[in-house]
């Protein structure tokens, strides 16, 4: 059964009434829970299949999996829940400056994730460390990143993840402008599967007042590009909730940049995978873009900087974790019988090998050396950058002639 | 009457901020979660609860919104505060700051004023990720329009940030977040004798000048103080403005010691440390014993923060300067 709507608690977050148009609020008042009628469900808080919001016409793409399509799901669910809390923990422990959890917006990741194909390409934020997963990114590359080792040493090319972005909208462009690229050459609407292309971006709720999210709106639309935008709308940014970013339900502004928006239950993992498989196909097949708002929840702070208890309730953390994307979705494959206790445990033993394997290759993993200030800072050789490098080169073996270094 | 307090950089610009909106309701402060949050530094914290969202606004997460409505509550006759969160975030807001806010004045032939203050917590040294490390003041420098001021100890983020929001012109505040939570006696009843654009002479010497401003004027000191152990005297100034610069006070310097090294953690590649050797130059010829020296950042994007300590000047660094200055 789903949560019911009087258990929402929070109304002193409510804004100013805005009668010509729907609130964001005020559409949270109507079920399923808060997400309101339009948000599309297709498994429960409590684990049952289920079709809110019109999730009649997407089940079809969860049917199309196998059981063991749909285990794998619950693998990477978990273990992309376990290496988010490891790397809480080392930096806790002082193994890294900074985490950035995706706790409790496992399903919108991993459903998203693995709705894509291999030459797809998607554009992340700094928190999509599910889709990162998903790409078959090692998890120590995020770890090198937010050690403070390197500012996001991998070839986006190789796995179609482009580098984190820490400018909020950023990226929307640049997966725009890449969308359009996919179109020069030729690569959507072919009907060969293995050619059509589609591109993914990231970005929050917050995200969504910036100029580069508009701008990549109004590109998209107009060029009718073959571009998902992605939003998980986990209900805060930093410090400010919903109501201070917006006035209309994020999936509805989509409407009048001219292609459909929707908002799923980001924390339904079959929802999410459903929805992103049929707007990916809609833009690989030359239908061009749309916009996912994913309704979840930052389980965690904003980061391992942040103190979520200044600003926010705890009743609304213990009311997000009756929806946890992991319980619901263990609860309906052990109902339907596509997985047992040996395999969650086997699961779980998994979870565990992969968290040590991150702790040891966490500290053991060595400080760059000076060059990295120098390297690839240009193509080609710059006379004034390679004159910093012999000077700095200069000056720490003079440490090493007195033998101090 | 409050005595002389302790406390931290952090702290005095709340305690300014406060006195500002006290002082003149027209004075507003926005940002991003500068609100019930008090800003990701706290320096806006619970101002919010004491004047009211109206005056103390959490913002969409826009830059180029926060800094055009700023501009447009200006014209209106309102003293907006900014709060970009981190330096490597102002550059949304560049063209309004750029385009609008450096130039209506001028545009307008002086019919429109803009006294806005951009407040932005700057430079490196906090182990963070990228774009959380920056020193941009060059770019804004370079825009004629804006003045650009910072802050290095607790007395000056107390005074200087009043005379900012003060002036009628917009004027860049850079806050040295890694020294935030520096403390230092604040006296919040005597008013300074210095104007905001003044340089101040922090330690006296004869042998070398160092100029230097935000985070570096404490990297300086120290140096001079090891540099006194080893029988050298060295001048530490101030700079505080670096538009506009005040000459008269860094030239009286130079004339004195013969020898001028300039410190900061932007990069020197057309840095404040160029206009001010070229400057130095041209005035202090004749009494320049050496070429000015510069100790910054290298040329490059700032690192990863796991090597920024190779990156930004340093004690060492800044002697290694004095060095070369007295080679000659
Ligand atoms: C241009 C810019 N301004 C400010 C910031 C600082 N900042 C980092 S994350 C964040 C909030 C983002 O909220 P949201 O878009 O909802 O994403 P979430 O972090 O919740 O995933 C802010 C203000 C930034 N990274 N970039
Ligand atoms: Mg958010």
């Amino acid at each position: 059964m789903p949560v019911s709507d009087n258990d929402v608690a929070d109304v002193s977050r409510e804004p100013v009434a805005v009668d010509h148009h729907e609130s964001t609020l005020r559409s949270r008042r109507r079920g399923p829970y808060d997400g309101g009628p339009d948000m599309i469900q297709l498994l429960d808080p409590e684990g049952q299949r289920v079709l809110h919001g019109g999730a009649e016409e997407y089940a079809h793409h969860v049917d199309a999996l196998t059981p063991e399509d749909l285990r794998g799901f619950y693998r990477d669910l978990v273990l992309v829940r376990r290496f988010d809390l490891e790397a809480t923990a080392l930096q806790r422990q002082g193994e890294l400056g900074l985490w950035v959890s995706l706790l409790g917006q496992e399903a919108s990741q991993i459903g998203c994730g693995r709705a894509l194909r291999p030459q797809d390409h998607a554009f992340p934020g700094y928190r999509e460390h599910g889709i990162a997963w998903c790409r078959g990114l090692d998890p120590m590359r995020l770890i090198a990143m937010y050690r403070g080792v390197d500012r996001c040493a991998w070839d986006p090319a190789e796995f179609g993840f482009h580098t984190y972005t820490i400018v909020i909208g950023n990226q929307a462009l640049l997966g725009t402008g890449y969308a359009m690229g996919v179109q020069r050459d030729g690569a959507v609407g072919t009907g060969d599967p293995e050619r059509d292309t589609a591109v993914v971006a990231f970005m929050g709720d917050g995200a969504t007042a910036q100029g580069d999210i508009n701008e990549a709106f109004v590109f998209a639309g107009v060029n009718d590009s073959p571009i998902v935008f992605f939003c998980q709308n986990n209900q805060w940014a930093i410090s400010e909730p919903n109501e201070r970013q917006m006035r209309s339900p994020i999936y509805k502004r989509a409407d009048g940049f001219g292609f459909p928006g929707l908002r799923v239950d980001g924390n339904d993992v079959l929802a999410t995978y459903a929805v992103t498989k049929e707007m990916m196909d809609r833009a690989r097949s030359g239908q061009g873009p749309s916009l996912i708002e994913a309704w979840t929840y930052r389980m965690a702070a904003h980061t391992t900087s942040d103190d979520p208890t200044k600003y926010r309730f705890s009743a609304d953390v213990e009311l997000w974790k009756l929806r946890d994307p992991i319980a619901r979705f263990k609860t309906w494959l052990a109902h339907e019988g596509h997985a047992d206790g040996a395999f969650f445990k086997a699961v779980d033993a998994e979870a565990d090998e992969l968290a040590a394997r991150v702790r040891t290759a966490t500290v053991e993993m060595p400080d760059p050396g000076m060059d990295e200030i120098f390297d690839h800072v240009y193509v080609e050789p710059h006379a004034q950058v390679e004159q910093d490098r012999a000077a700095l080169r200069a000056y720490l073996d003079s440490f090493e002639d007195e033998g101090v270094a | 009457m409050m005595a002389a307090q302790r406390m931290t950089i952090a702290k005095a610009l709340n305690a300014a901020l406060r006195k500002a909106m006290e002082a003149d309701p027209k004075v507003l402060v926005q940002g991003e979660d500068v609100g019930k949050l008090g800003g990701v530094f706290r320096i806006t914290e619970h101002l919010q609860k004491d004047f009211g969202e109206d005056r103390v606004m959490d913002t969409p997460l826009a830059e180029s919104g926060i800094m055009g409505t700023a501009i447009g509550l200006a014209l209106r006759g309102y003293r907006p505060v900014v709060e970009i969160q981190f330096d490597g975030f102002v550059y949304p807001a560049f063209d309004q700051i750029v385009s609008q806010l450096a130039k209506l004045h001028s545009r307008s032939r002086g019919a429109i004023k803009l006294p806005v203050v951009v407040r932005i917590p700057m430079g490196g040294g906090i182990g963070a990720v990228e774009h959380h490390s920056e020193s941009n003041e060059a770019y804004f420098a370079h825009t004629l329009g804006l003045k650009v001021v910072f802050c290095s100890n607790p007395t000056d983020a107390y005074w200087m940030l009043q005379q900012a929001i003060a002036s009628d012109d917009p004027i860049i505040f850079y806050e040295p977040k890694r020294r935030y939570h520096e403390k230092g006696e604040v006296d919040l009843d005597v008013p300074p004798t210095l104007d905001l654009f003044s340089a101040r002479v922090v330690r006296e010497g004869s042998d070398v000048t160092l100029a230097c401003y935000g985070p570096m004027v404490k990297t300086c000191l120290d140096a001079a103080a090891v540099a006194a152990e080893e029988g050298r005297s060295l001048e530490v100034i101030d700079l505080r403005s670096v538009s506009p610069l005040d000459m008269p006070t860094l030239e009286a310097s130079v004339r004195k010691t013969g020898r001028l090294v300039v410190v900061h953690e932007a990069s020197g590649y057309v840095g404040m440390g160029a206009e001010i050797a070229a400057r130095v130059t041209e005035s202090c010829f004749y009494s320049l014993e050496a070429p000015v020296i510069r100790v910054t950042g290298w040329n490059a994007p700032y690192p990863p923060s796991k090597i920024e300590e190779l990156f930004l000047p340093d004690l060492d660094r800044v002697l290694d300067g004095v060095d070369r200055a007295l080679a000659h």
